[in-house]
């Protein structure tokens, strides 16, 4: 096995920077004397030593090279002695022998009256706003003690644009335009913009159509930068509230892999606290009836992927010349809106096993129905998921059978936080406890789709075994972990070369689809999640604003927890073997094909032009 | 190929597919159908490689731009402070009633379309309004209806 990166453009131009900025400038900062590589900011050098000065619109994912920084709000202003103006420290670079005043009179002053200016075109919405708590404005008017604005005038008014997933409320934006970084430069979606100009600039997609007009994928990518509420998710929790309360019904809740990995920050646990025990416990308090696991449906979805990919390599082998290769992972509803709207000339290339969401949904209302005695009706599914495309996904006609849908609601590891906090569960002395059976068991493999990198190490675990007859000489595949952009690595099949590409990011995404597109593609398969970092950097996951260690200890705790189980492998997992055998019949056949797998739809031709 | 696509090809035949050809392409569309339609947004953004989102962010952002439909000929009255002072109001007010529309209408027989603009640069002589491209400086409400007056009759 041997690791090798793919030509990752954004990696090489980061060394040559690195190169070039190797120049050193001296320069003091509130009285302290500090040497910097040429090319850093007054910003990132009041950080190396402690000086945190304030931003709004700036924003940076660290090693990710995610980065916002239009220069636009004014909030990180600082006095450089020798300058008439105040200069704005995010995108003014050190110089030699600068003396930079972070925090004097004239420099707070000039940031309140910023502040004051942005809060006067702002609703005072904060007893009832969704992101209160979590406001990045609201909490700099707290620092700066703000009481009182001194300045009235016109206050801008938009319209609300819900769609399944995302709730645009423009007039509590910015403009700080960290959504529209998100989604031109690292999502390449291109669905939003700032448009019209002076006070009556918004951020909107094209035309002002509302989101579920556009390309949108649902991939929450500008809700997890959002510093204010302006971009928020629909939020379901009073739906959720009202089912544990009706007699009539059996509530039953599956909880996604990357979910017990960041829940306890929401409890004021540190990043990368492992929380599944008493997550599982806290739902049961809520009331849920059953809690299961949504790995259970991974463990399936394993089955079903792998077992698909052995088939089109073993038909590929064999010489037909029709089959698709590579074949690309299912399981992301963000990644698959994406291709359904930029590439709809492949959407025969991807696996068509549903995601593990849309997986348990399906068997829970057939096979656990059955089961437990209950009618389709009777019985409500509600997942627990870091993302909010499952919003939209769980509400895509084709996962519903006479109008009542697989999964009936998708609350983020956000809702299902709040939901906690409303009951008064007292979450961080709750003690462990473990899923129900018989779609409560999961593998290590299972945990693991949390991450990038997680389905495909999932997906060859079973399909090295399935394939070869033989056991894995080890488990850890280290060579397709990371948060590299782009991966890839070779594994051998006991003398065949598999070769795999891993991107997360949808314009990583967009990279190696391209190859294919042209037939320079050399991946038999390739694994896809839209988020950065993968589930654990979802859209609908606790804000991390612009910490990227919270994604790496996120990521560290799904390891951990593949480690800790005693299976580590989705074809091992006893409960799977056991639905195949009582209900499903064999992966690939004609129960787990109603059941388990879906078709794509072309969606170029959906963006509705409003007249 | 309908008519403005047609358009949007020879334009980009003519400016070049880089990001520096859009604010001409525009323009180019702008001159020949008076606006730009969705269709033509569109048909440019894919030309060009661009979002559909960033294309109409552009043509939104510049008020010589028009995204609805105007009238054959385009009236824009300075409404910046130094025509403000010398009258503009009642420049408009006389034009409103000529052309029974208000600021930002567009005449029943889609003839004229009246709207302001921001400075025009000729503060040191106004009030004034542009007519399509050409500007009439130092106007009182009489001359600017005398001047449209003459528009009127060429329909
Ligand atoms: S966006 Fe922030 S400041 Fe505005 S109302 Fe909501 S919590 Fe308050
Ligand atoms: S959800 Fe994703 S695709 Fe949609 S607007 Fe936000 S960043 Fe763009
Ligand atoms: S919607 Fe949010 S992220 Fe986008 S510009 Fe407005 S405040 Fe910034």
């Amino acid at each position: 096995m041997r690791l090798k990166y793919a030509d990752n453009v954004i990696f090489r131009n980061y060394l040559k920077d690195q190169a070039k900025n190797m120049e050193q400038i001296a320069l003091t900062i509130d009285n302290k004397k500090l040497t910097v590589e040429k090319g850093v900011t007054i910003l990132q050098a009041a950080r190396t030593i402690g000086i945190e000065i304030p931003t709004l619109c700036y924003f940076n994912l660290g090693d990710l090279q995610i980065e916002n920084k239009p220069g636009g709000c004014r909030i990180c202003v600082v006095e450089i002695e020798g300058r008439k103006n105040l200069a704005p420290a995010c995108v003014t670079e050190c110089a030699t022998g600068m003396v930079v005043h972070t925090h004097n009179i004239r420099v707070l002053n000039a940031r309140r009256t910023v502040l004051e200016l942005i809060l006067s075109d702002h609703p005072f919405d904060c007893l009832v706003c969704s992101k209160s708590g979590e406001c990045e404005l609201q909490s700099l008017a707290q620092k700066f003690g703000i009481r009182e604005i001194h300045y009235q005038g016109e206050k801008s008014v938009y319209r609300k644009d819900t769609s399944p997933a995302i709730i645009r409320d423009i007039d509590k934006c910015i403009m700080c335009r960290r959504c529209e970084m998100m989604c031109n430069d690292f999502q390449t979606c291109g669905v939003l913009s700032a448009i019209n100009r002076g006070f009556q600039s918004v951020v909107a997609p094209a035309f002002e159509m509302n989101l579920d007009h556009s390309t949108c994928t649902y991939c929450g990518q500008c809700v997890s930068v959002c510093p204010t509420g302006a971009l928020t998710e629909q939020d379901h929790t009073r739906s959720v509230l009202n089912a544990l309360a009706d007699p009539t019904k059996t509530v039953v809740v599956q909880t996604a892999p990357a979910v017990r990995a960041a829940l306890g920050e929401a409890f004021g646990l540190p990043a990368g606290s492992l929380v599944t025990g008493k997550m599982v416990a806290a739902l049961r308090q809520l009331g849920f009836d059953y809690v299961f696991d949504t790995d259970f449906a991974a463990d399936l979805t394993i089955m079903e992927e792998g077992s698909e990919l052995l088939d089109r390599l073993t038909r590929h082998l064999k010489g037909d010349p029709h089959v698709k290769l590579p074949i690309l992972t299912s399981c992301c509803p963000g990644w698959v809106n994406f291709f359904e709207h930029h590439f709809p000339e492949m959407i025969d290339i991807p696996s068509t096993a549903k995601s593990p969401q849309q997986m348990f949904g399906a068997v829970a209302k057939t096979y656990l129905a059955d089961k437990i005695g209950l009618k389709r009706k009777d019985l409500v599914v509600v997942s627990i998921m870091p993302c909010l495309a499952k919003k939209y996904e769980c509400t895509r006609e084709e996962f519903s059978s006479d109008g009542n849908p697989d999964v009936d609601y998708a609350l983020s590891t956000r809702e299902l936080a709040n939901l906690i906090k409303q009951a008064n569960i007292g979450f961080t002395s709750l003690e462990d406890e473990n899923f129900d059976d018989p779609m409560g068991e999961s593998s290590g493999a299972a945990v693991i789709f949390g991450t990038t990198g997680g389905v495909i190490e999932a997906a060859v675990r079973t399909a090295y075994e399935l394939h070869t007859g033989k056991e894995l000489p080890k488990l850890d595949f280290e060579e397709l972990r990371g948060l590299e952009f782009v991966r890839s690595a070779t594994v051998d099949f006991d003398g065949l070369p598999i070769r795999i590409g891993i991107a997360h990011g949808l314009g990583n995404a967009r990279k190696l689809l391209e190859e294919i597109k042209a037939g320079r593609s050399r991946y038999h398969a390739i694994e896809i999640m839209a988020c950065p970092g993968g589930c654990i950097g979802g859209g609908g996951q606790p804000y991390t604003h612009g910490d990227i260690n919270i994604l790496k200890a996120r990521q560290k705790a799904i390891y951990e927890e593949d480690k800790r189980k005693p299976l580590r492998k989705s074809h091992e997992n006893p409960s799977i073997q056991r639905l195949y055998e009582e209900f499903l019949g064999t992966p690939l056949g004609e129960m787990s094909h109603h059941l388990l797998h879906t078709h794509y739809f072309d969606k170029t031709g959906e963006v509705i032009i409003s007249e | 190929m309908s008519r403005t696509e047609n358009l949007v090809s020879e334009l980009v035949e003519k400016h070049g597919r880089s990001r520096n050809s859009l604010m001409p392409i525009l323009q180019g569309i702008v001159q020949e159908e008076r606006f730009l339609s969705e269709e033509a947004m569109i048909e440019i953004a894919r030309e060009l490689n661009l979002s559909t989102a960033d294309v109409f962010g552009t043509a939104s952002f510049y008020t010589f731009l028009d995204t609805v439909p105007r009238g054959k000929n385009i009236i824009r009255v300075c409404k910046t402070i130094s025509c403000h002072m010398k009258g503009k109001d009642e420049v408009i007010e006389a034009l409103e009633a000529l052309l029974k529309i208000k600021v930002g209408e567009t005449t029943h027989d889609r003839n004229f379309t009246l709207l302001t603009a921001n400075c025009l640069g000729w503060c040191h002589k106004g009030p004034v309004m542009l007519i399509n491209d050409e500007v009439y400086p130092e106007l009182t409400p009489h001359k600017a209806c005398e001047i449209l007056e003459a528009y009127m009759k060429a329909q």
